[in-house]
């Protein structure tokens, strides 16, 4: 079944708060339908377009902290009509990371931990679960998605639960977590023999013909506003404060921007008082095209073929790449990349710092924190935020050569008291000698 | 030479709702003017007042980005596959 058109979407329109689509680049106008690109005039992005007024008549702190523990606490931001589809996602850990801290040598960091997000451990369940309240109000009965992994594990998931149909497609060389993860439900699941890009150029050809709701794709307006939570949840969780630094990984770029657009709009509504908040970005040196054009001074970006680890940021060819990079010098901050032995260690770092098991991802971002920290790019007495956005328990094949393994003993006393012995004796390690 | 090219749908309103359309061509930017010959007004959507594809749109020749290639003076063979396809976002 295709969208609905016309006057009945203007009818069903009044009773939310966002108006229709327009053009990131150009401004020209759409209907709240189901597309993404400025067709009429440049082919830029489409975003959503709020009436504010109507928000901030309709929102305050209070009426915020009495909603649902959820990214719906926020519906009045997010482009829904009806009851959404809330499986729990979001307001997930703001942890203050105090022994991280010490070790970097900062003085006030928090962890946003989105590797403990419901249904399936990553940041993208805030953004299926807005694009698939939006698919089911537009008369969509299947929905799809180009995706690294957390993508399709969170569609998955929650078409499920909606009762939607659901085939994903996803590069053929995954993580076995992401793929069991995603199977589990019982998708269609389509692994493509290429790279990320490539699916995505694939998946944008069948979105062409089939008649689906892509969430990346054709609900891409709708999709990328839920990142906007992470903004949201950040500042009500510091006590209606903004932070004065945030990290955040970069794959397409969508996130950090809709982290930005997040502040932003609390600021535009009175939600919280305007400061300046500096951004910055995490690559995996394997796959760092925005870093490589931030670094350039340049404004445009130049594909890559992505090797690296860290996977589920791996896109080559980053749609929102030059608008993170705006953000980046706007705001006072920087992006950086890492290498995949850097990645490791971070993920490292996390866990034993503060007992949180990130994905490569999460390893990008804690890597490129220490990174600045180092540089001096981060001001040791900045309240800083890093965005964790995926669980590590879905990458083990990343780690599992670097963390050593357990001692192996007999259930006799003489044995642990000989293993111990010799833990105590490897300085550094606890683990047991490979 | 014989180019397959591969239409998105929001161009498809220029192609006759044609997905798929044969043109002759040596090159890509030969290929964006026999469009526009045969389509008259899809070169304005394709390219900026300068001549130049805009930064949001990706051309693919046999799955191969042009910005690996040649960019628009990518030379083009008989048989050769084009896509053009809207930047899209995802993870």
């Amino acid at each position: 079944m295709f969208p609905v058109t016309g006057t009945d979407l203007t009818a069903t329109l009044s009773r939310s708060t966002f108006t229709g689509l327009r053009c990131k680049e150009c401004g020209h106008p759409y209907e709240a339908g189901a597309r993404h690109v400025c067709e009429d005039v440049c082919f830029g992005p489409l975003e959503v377009v709020y009436d504010y007024d109507a928000i901030r008549s309709r929102v305050s702190r209070a009426t915020i902290e009495a909603g649902p523990t959820s990214i719906w606490r926020y519906r009045e931001f997010l482009p829904v009509e009806g009851d959404p589809i809330d499986v729990g996602t979001g307001f997930t850990p703001l942890l203050k990371a105090d022994r991280l801290a010490r070790r970097l040598g900062l003085s006030s960091l928090y962890i946003k931990n989105d590797g403990v997000n419901m249904p399936t451990l990553s940041f993208k369940d805030r953004v299926v679960s807005v694009a698939l309240t939006r698919a089911r109000e537009l008369g969509f009965t299947t929905v799809s998605c180009a995706s690294t992994g957390n993508l399709a594990n969170s569609t998955a998931a929650i078409a499920a639960h909606a009762g939607l149909e659901c085939c994903v497609f996803i590069p053929s060389d995954l993580e076995l977590g992401k793929v069991l993860g995603t199977l589990v439900y019982n998708p269609t699941l389509m692994a493509v023999k290429g790279n990320y890009d490539q699916v995505n150029r694939l998946c944008s050809e069948v979105a062409n013909t089939y008649g689906w709701g892509f969430v990346n794709i054709n609900l891409r307006p709708y999709y990328s506003e839920g990142s906007k939570t992470l903004g949201y949840e950040v500042i009500e969780q510091l006590g209606w404060q903004l932070p004065d630094h945030i990290v955040a990984p970069l794959a397409s770029g969508s996130l950090f921007t809709k982290i930005r657009k997040g502040f932003d709009e609390f600021i535009k509504v009175g939600l919280v008082e305007e400061k300046p908040v500096r951004f910055s970005g995490a690559q995996a040196e394997g796959c760092s095209p925005i870093a490589q054009a931030f670094a350039a001074g340049r404004d445009f970006i130049t594909p890559v073929k992505p090797n690296t680890i860290a996977k589920s940021i791996a896109i080559g060819n980053p749609a929102d790449g030059p608008y993170a990079i705006d953000i980046a010098n706007r705001t006072g901050g920087t992006i950086a990349a890492v290498t995949d032995e850097e990645i490791i260690d971070g993920i490292k770092l996390l866990a034993e710092m503060e007992g949180v098991f990130t994905e490569t991802a999460g390893g990008t971002t804690i890597a490129v924190l220490k990174k600045l920290v180092e540089q001096g790019k981060i001001d040791p007495s900045e309240t800083t935020v890093a965005y964790i956005t995926g669980n590590g328990l879905k990458t083990t094949e990343a780690i599992a050569s670097c963390i050593g393994a357990p001692y192996t003993i007999e259930p006799q006393l003489a044995s642990f008291n000989a293993a111990w012995a010799q833990s105590q004796a490897s300085h550094g390690s606890k683990a047991a000698p490979a | 030479m014989a180019i397959q090219v591969l239409i998105p749908t929001p161009l498809q309103k220029f192609t006759n709702d044609e997905a798929s359309v044969n043109l002759e061509a040596a090159s890509i930017d030969g290929l964006l003017q026999a469009l526009e010959g045969r389509y008259p007004g899809i070169q304005a959507r394709l390219c900026d007042e300068n001549g130049k594809l805009r930064r949001f749109l990706n051309l693919y020749v046999n799955s191969e980005d042009i910005r690996f290639l040649d960019n628009q003076a990518t030379v083009l063979s008989d048989g050769d596959e084009v896509s053009i396809v809207p930047a899209v976002a995802g993870g």
